[in-house]
């Protein structure tokens, strides 16, 4: 079924076949997601260090969090994952009209994620005072966390500035992500992806899952410290 | 690979335990387990990304290479996360430290310019 | 399989990579892999000419103990920018972007690499990175060293940090895209029959530099985010006032750091394979041996970082594995070393200048290593560690190891870029003239060190002047030794005599396509059916 419009693909000139160009493209972009792994891994590293020195302040940081924003975000990417991965069966499948619905569909809830992101939950911490460097006058109510717990506030400020640079990175993505999925669908409609390249779906969806995958971890690295019982 | 073309039911079975686990992840952490509130919640994590990428990301279908790429990519997290932690947990099994990590962390003289207010400590 | 050559005059075949196209569109705009090796190798020239003026001023500078012309503020920001440039836009990229770009496609029997619109992309990146940090050295420079360490670069330094972290940020990805598509181009566009282990070296240990592009330059690059974020907002990252770890900053910078090292050595020592093995023209002794150690360097060297950090506050337990774990990269160069002049052992050597640059190279190198096992050992490098001993030792590794392979590379290969032969007496001259002047200008700074004399002073006691003077003298040789390759390579690129397509009569898939190369590289798509290094039938069937 797929052998009939394996001909029609546009073959780039080193290439031999479009089977070799597909293998390539994918392979490719595993690796570049393996590069992923450790720009991120950075990050992860500076935060299981400052993690393991300041736990306390971790904690009483995690608890400042509001959790049902992670909960939330951890559901949209995977709904978002689903409609990827669907959107990937139906390129290969060269469903256009279902193609272009799934790739919609990510769209919207990555959008959502990014929205609601920026707009409630980072807005909430600026006016909070929780940004370490742009507005750090910490309420309150977060000091009292902090106490509770036995922590300090420059340590507090540290688990802030991790929690920043990851979701601010992971957010980087997402917004990466939107702009993949929109030249995905312009190129949907112009025929390009299910008339010819159906393997760029494939390969946006490698990237668009890393992404859920690095969120899958930030979820309970970030807002589930030290368990929310207290 | 890009051939595997999956049953639909597949990849809502996986949308459905992804969610599930999500749900219990969340749960957990609203259970005194102690230590084990982090261990739980990353034993979840990991098992999620694993059915990620091998459904989501048909690595299950693909060629032993990309496998070697993946593993080959977590080893290194593993090496640089693990061989730092090393550092961190052996520092001070020695009596001297370097000067800076016996002094306290808020060093006195930095205390008047760092911003931050400290409530004392609740014994 | 005779290695007789047939006399005929050699002329240029008709059309070629180089006069297929003409204008600079069709150079800037080229996603050719052969036209882009010329784009690396105009840039790092560039590059490398302003890293070397540097450390031509730095020498003159230390002839004097009170130094001779500049200020100590001056002083500092001169070999940060040396060592940034020398490392991020000169020597990381030398071999892989230019020999590499231009031999990969080539040695595997392909018409261009996987993704040629993407090499093309790297080089932008690369001139963007690099105008970037050159603005940041003309606005006013760094001085934090090419180590950048906090809270240093973070807090208390006044220069450019910021910007110049820019620009290495940016390089680091033209390198990461760079050896993601030499990987890709290896593993999915090798000709048919052309396997593994009739791969030749050279491939193999730009594999390996690409593995480590690949997992070493993104650490970098989040590790420089976070300096800028530091800098900019002051937030306690790495620094201890506010309870951040600055061994953190270490721990990220090395990770990187010491496979970076093997970057810049690996892909010479591929260079060095290919050169013996023409230069004796004879199998390299040992091929799986050498290829495997390219793969263990590059995988080891990852585990090692923290010998650079013995000294400044890392725990003694993990220093003490970290110097076990250097002593084990000991081995795999040492298979290396081992194996070519094992090659040499009973061949009809030429001394032709590319394999006069392997003899330097083998010499060098192995002094460069073995000095390296000194700051590794936990004892001796307390009394070496941040002294001339260290400058030796990694210049020995990167220039007299590095640069001398670049160089022989660039020799071996250069009828084949250009289609072109440049004068051999000059050519053996050049070599003689940077080997002699290179171990004159370096050799003295081991003594420099071990007698105590501190890296990066301006200034430093009387008593240590003569060993200066020695390697400020020897520092113009070697820069005359370079400076006669470019004079040489220029002429002859415009009225060399025609080269043929194998004049050294060396095996291996390049060599069997006119120089220079048609665009696609090979007319049909070629069917390998031996080994690399098939030379003469008894070899070829002995290992």
């Amino acid at each position: 079924m797929a052998d009939a419009h394996v001909s029609a693909a546009p073959v780039a000139h080193q290439f031999d076949d479009f089977q070799q160009q597909t293998v390539a493209d994918t392979f490719g972009m595993w690796l570049f997601l393996a590069t992923e792994v450790l720009f991120f891994g950075g990050l992860f590293c500076g935060y299981s260090l400052y993690r393991n020195l300041y736990f306390e302040a971790f904690t009483a940081g995690s608890h400042l969090l509001k959790i049902q924003y992670g909960a939330f975000y951890t559901v949209l990417l995977i709904c978002s994952s689903l409609t990827m991965a669907l959107g990937v069966r139906a390129a290969q499948l060269r469903q256009k009209h279902a193609l272009t619905i799934y790739l919609i569909l990510t769209w919207i809830m990555g959008f959502a994620f990014v929205y609601v992101k920026l707009r409630y939950e980072w807005y909430g911490d600026y006016l909070e005072g929780l940004i370490p460097g742009v507005n750090w006058a910490p309420s309150r109510e977060s000091l009292e966390m902090v106490n509770h717990f036995h922590a300090t506030l420059p340590h507090l400020a540290l688990f802030f500035i991790f929690y920043f640079c990851m979701t601010g990175l992971h957010a980087l993505h997402m917004i990466v992500g939107l702009g993949l999925l929109t030249t995905l669908l312009i190129f949907t409609q112009q025929g390009k992806v299910t008339g010819g390249n159906y393997n760029w779906v494939e390969i946006v969806g490698l990237y668009w899952h890393f992404v859920d995958i690095v969120w899958i971890f930030l979820f309970p690295l970030l807002y589930l410290i030290g368990g929310r019982y207290v | 690979m890009s051939e595997h073309v999956l049953p639909k039911r597949l990849y809502f079975v996986i949308f459905v335990s992804l969610v599930v686990l999500t749900a219990i992840t969340t749960g957990v952490a609203f259970i005194d387990l102690g230590p084990f509130n982090t261990v739980v919640a990353l034993v979840i994590a990991v098992f999620k990304a694993t059915l990620v990428v091998l459904f989501f990301m048909h690595l299950k279908y693909q060629t032993g290479m990309t496998r070697v790429v993946i593993v080959a990519a977590l080893l290194w997290l593993a090496v640089l996360i693990g061989i730092t932690m090393s550092d961190v947990f052996t520092r001070h099994w020695t009596e001297k430290g370097s000067s800076w990590q016996r002094s306290s962390i808020i060093s006195p003289y930095r205390q008047t310019a760092s911003a931050a207010p400290r409530l004392p400590r609740r014994a | 399989m005779s290695t007789v050559a047939v006399e005929v005059t050699p002329t240029l075949p008709e059309v070629h990579y180089l006069n297929a196209d003409y204008g600079w569109r069709s150079w800037l705009f080229t996603t050719d892999h052969k036209r882009i090796a010329w784009l690396y190798l105009f840039a790092i020239t560039g590059f490398f000419a302003v890293g070397g003026l540097m450390a031509t001023l730095m020498r003159l500078n230390l002839v004097e103990p009170q130094g001779a012309l500049m200020e100590p503020a001056s002083y500092n920001k001169l070999f940060t920018a040396h060592g940034l440039i020398m490392i991020f836009f000169f020597l990381a990229p030398s071999i892989p972007t230019v020999l590499g770009n231009f031999l990969i496609p080539i040695m595997i029997g392909a018409r261009d690499v996987a993704f040629p619109k993407l090499n093309l992309l790297s080089w932008y990146i690369f001139m963007l990175a690099g105008s970037v940090f050159m603005l940041a050295v003309i606005r006013g420079g760094v001085d934090t060293g090419w180590t950048l360490y906090t809270p240093l670069s973070t807090t208390y330094a006044n220069g450019h940090v910021l910007s110049a972290a820019v620009g290495i940020f940016i390089s680091g990805f033209s390198s990461i895209l760079t050896g993601l598509n030499f990987m890709v181009t290896i593993h999915k566009m090798r000709a048919p029959g052309m396997t593994w282990f009739r791969l030749p070296l050279f491939i193999w240990s730009l594999y390996a530099t690409s593995v480590i592009f690949v997992l070493a330059m993104p650490v970098i690059a989040i590790t420089l985010a976070l300096i800028a974020l530091e800098r900019v907002f002051h937030v306690g990252i790495f620094d201890p006032a506010l309870g951040g770890d600055p061994i953190l900053f270490q721990h990220l910078f090395w990770f990187f750091g010491h496979p970076e090292v093997y970057i810049l050595i690996l892909p010479s020592m591929g260079v060095i394979s290919e050169l013996v093995a023409a230069g004796c023209r004879k199998r390299v002794f040992g091929y799986s041996f050498v290829a495997f150690s390219s793969v263990a360097i590059a995988a080891i060297s990852f585990m090692v970082w923290g010998l650079h950090m013995f000294l400044t506050g890392q725990s003694v337990y993990a220093g003490f594995v970290f110097s076990a774990l250097s002593f084990a990269v000991a081995i795999p160069s040492a298979i290396k070393v081992f194996n070519w002049t094992a090659t040499m052992h009973k061949a009809s050597v030429s001394y032709d200048a590319p394999m006069l640059y392997a003899i330097g190279f083998i010499g060098l190198f192995t002094i460069g290593g073995l000095t390296g096992l000194f700051l590794a050992s936990l004892g001796t490098d307390v009394h070496l560690h941040d002294t001339y001993f260290v400058v030796a030792h990694f210049h020995y590794v990167m220039v007299g190891g590095a640069i001398m392979g670049y160089l022989g590379g660039l020799h071996l290969w250069w009828p084949k870029m250009t289609g072109k032969l440049y004068p051999e007496a000059w050519a053996r001259f050049a070599c003689l003239l940077v080997f002699a002047g290179f171990n004159l200008t370096f050799g003295p700074q081991f003594i420099l060190g071990y007698l105590g004399m501190p890296r990066r002073y301006a200034v430093y006691p009387p008593e240590f002047q003569v060993l200066n003077v020695m390697s400020s003298a020897g520092a113009s040789i070697l820069a005359v030794g370079y400076f006669i390759p470019l004079v040489y390579f220029t002429w002859s690129a415009f009225k060399g005599p025609v080269a043929g397509p194998n004049p050294w009569g060396a095996k291996g898939l390049e060599w069997t396509i006119p120089s220079p190369p048609p665009t696609n590289n090979f007319d049909v798509t070629p069917i390998v059916t031996q080994e690399a290094y098939a030379y003469g039938h008894e070899e070829a069937h002995v290992g």
